[in-house]
């Protein structure tokens, strides 16, 4: 399952990309197989206020719901409306096209906190 | 540690995602639940279900025991013939669905394998509280068990089987050989399509499933490997009941819209409180609901009418047929007309729901 360096993790699993002044979230291809078909996708709306360690979100497979959490404070400047009409988008790119929304950071360096590729690599056992 | 069936090496070889189900190691999916889901309605797919309890009966006294212990009469019951039926306690709650087939000498019992060991107990017992001359012989990890289901499958396999299974009568079975391998074949499965469900011994299994399973893949429409992931979106789509889910010890059968399966003019175990709710009718009947949101209501989410709780969600999914969120609950029998508009509490949010008529799913053929 593929953890790249260029983004910053958490332990429930989703990604965190520096994107110029922006930071984009999403889930990782690990969470994305462990749910299985992804159904359905609770988007944040854009201008909404998020603090680290809030829920921005949901997704649901048949399998189970699961909160999104973000590891970083800020506003919410844009989401991929494409999820609403197809969710599976993330599982079949969940780095990339599968991308979730993009906040604006309020507090510098906090992503830097974050998990790194290798201890999120730990963190799954891999 | 879990059981594993004597199909274990196939499902890794076939790249399977196991998961612990009542305790076996169960593949829930190869390559995709939708993907396997969709594989089932246009083809055909092979399910392992050697988790299940497969007991036989036998002995002089296996009909009156059989007419003691189940909902439904057997005394009308035909030899090479399956019949659904259910097992209830004293006090109506269901102990199990079953499939009973009745075989020239024998009677077998095929149960779910989260109450195989609940229902072979309740079985001794009742046999030697009534002293019944007969035996009672769990084969379940002696055999092995395949689902073969979709639309291509009695085709594919009648070629394969070289036996002409399109005459085999729904809720029939035959036994049958193939390669020096002796089977069982039954007309039947639990997924809404047409299909078989085979019985092998558990030393043959592996190699009948491998040579079926490389024979029927060649064709460009063919039958591949699924699992208990596709098998539950198949069943919530036809409207099957799961133990578990619509069906449990403090349900009864005629709530759970199970009324033809139970005689009530015959004396079994549970007659005498069924007698009772048929007459005044159920406070809660199961009915069919479909969302206006495409999320999932899980088993538990609140069923309401306005300000009040009138129900809940036994099972729910996203219908990989019908694009839609479907679910099935228990509501007051009042709100249980089609079309009755009602709200889901999905984890605090309520999503509007309109009451239809059960199967969601339905084959054409």
């Amino acid at each position: 399952m593929p953890v790249p360096n260029d983004r910053r993790y958490l332990p429930t699993h989703e990604w965190h990309k520096p994107d110029g002044d922006v930071i984009t979230l999403g889930i990782t291809p690990f969470a994305a197989d462990e749910l299985t078909d992804i159904t359905y996708v609770k988007l944040p709306t854009v201008g909404q206020q998020l603090k680290a360690g809030s829920t921005f979100g949901e997704v649901e497979s048949v399998k189970a719901t699961s909160d999104l959490y973000t590891g970083v404070s800020g506003t919410v400047t844009a989401v991929n409306t494409e999820l609403t009409s197809n969710p599976g988008l993330i599982n079949s790119d969940a780095l990339g096209a599968g991308w979730i929304a993009k906040i604006k950071p309020a507090v510098a360096g906090e992503i830097d906190k974050l998990l790194s590729a290798e201890d999120y690599l730990k963190k799954i056992g891999q | 540690m879990l059981l594993r069936t004597p199909l274990y090496d196939f499902h890794v070889s076939c790249g399977a995602r196991l998961v612990d189900f009542a305790g076996w190691e169960m593949p829930l999916l190869y390559r995709g639940i939708v993907e396997e889901h969709q594989q089932t309605r246009t083809s055909g797919s092979l399910f392992d279900v050697s988790h299940m309890g497969r007991i036989w009966l036998s002995g002089k006294d296996t009909p009156a025991f059989l007419n003691h212990v189940l909902t439904r009469s057997v005394t009308d019951h035909r030899v090479r013939r399956s019949r659904y039926s259910l097992i209830c306690s004293a006090s109506g709650g269901i102990l199990d669905d079953v499939i009973v087939s009745r075989d020239v000498k024998d009677w077998l019992i095929v149960c779910n394998a989260s109450n195989r060991e609940k229902i072979l107990k309740h079985l001794e017992i009742q046999r030697d509280a009534r002293s019944f001359d007969m035996q009672i012989d769990d084969r379940t990890l002696s055999t092995a068990m395949v689902a073969v289901q979709g639309p291509r499958v009695i085709e594919l396999l009648s070629d394969f089987l070289a036996m002409d299974l399109k005459t085999m009568p729904r809720y029939g079975f035959e036994d049958s050989e193939h390669m020096l391998t002796r089977y069982k074949i039954f007309r039947s499965g639990y997924t809404g399509e047409d299909g078989v469900e085979m019985i092998f011994s558990a030393e043959s299994a592996a190699t009948m499933v491998q040579s079926l399973s490389e024979e029927l893949s060649k064709d460009d429409s063919p039958i591949k490997p699924a699992g208990l992931g596709a098998r539950d979106t198949l069943r919530m789509e036809a409207a099957m009941p799961l133990y578990g889910h619509e069906l449990s010890e403090s349900l009864d059968p005629i709530s759970a819209g199970l009324g033809w399966a139970v005689e009530l003019g015959k004396d079994f175990i549970g007659a005498e409180p069924l007698r009772v709710i048929a007459q005044h009718g159920p406070a809660r009947k199961l009915v069919g609901l479909h969302l206006a949101s495409p999320r999932i209501a899980r088993q538990g989410s609140p069923v309401r009418s306005g300000e009040k709780n009138i129900g809940e969600v036994t099972s729910g999914t996203f219908s990989p047929t019908l694009q839609k969120s479907i679910a099935m609950a228990y509501v007051d029998t009042k709100l249980a007309e089609s079309k009755t508009p009602l709200q889901v509490d999905l984890r605090g949010s309520l999503i509007e729901a309109a009451v239809v008529p059960l199967p969601f799913y339905k084959r054409s053929a």
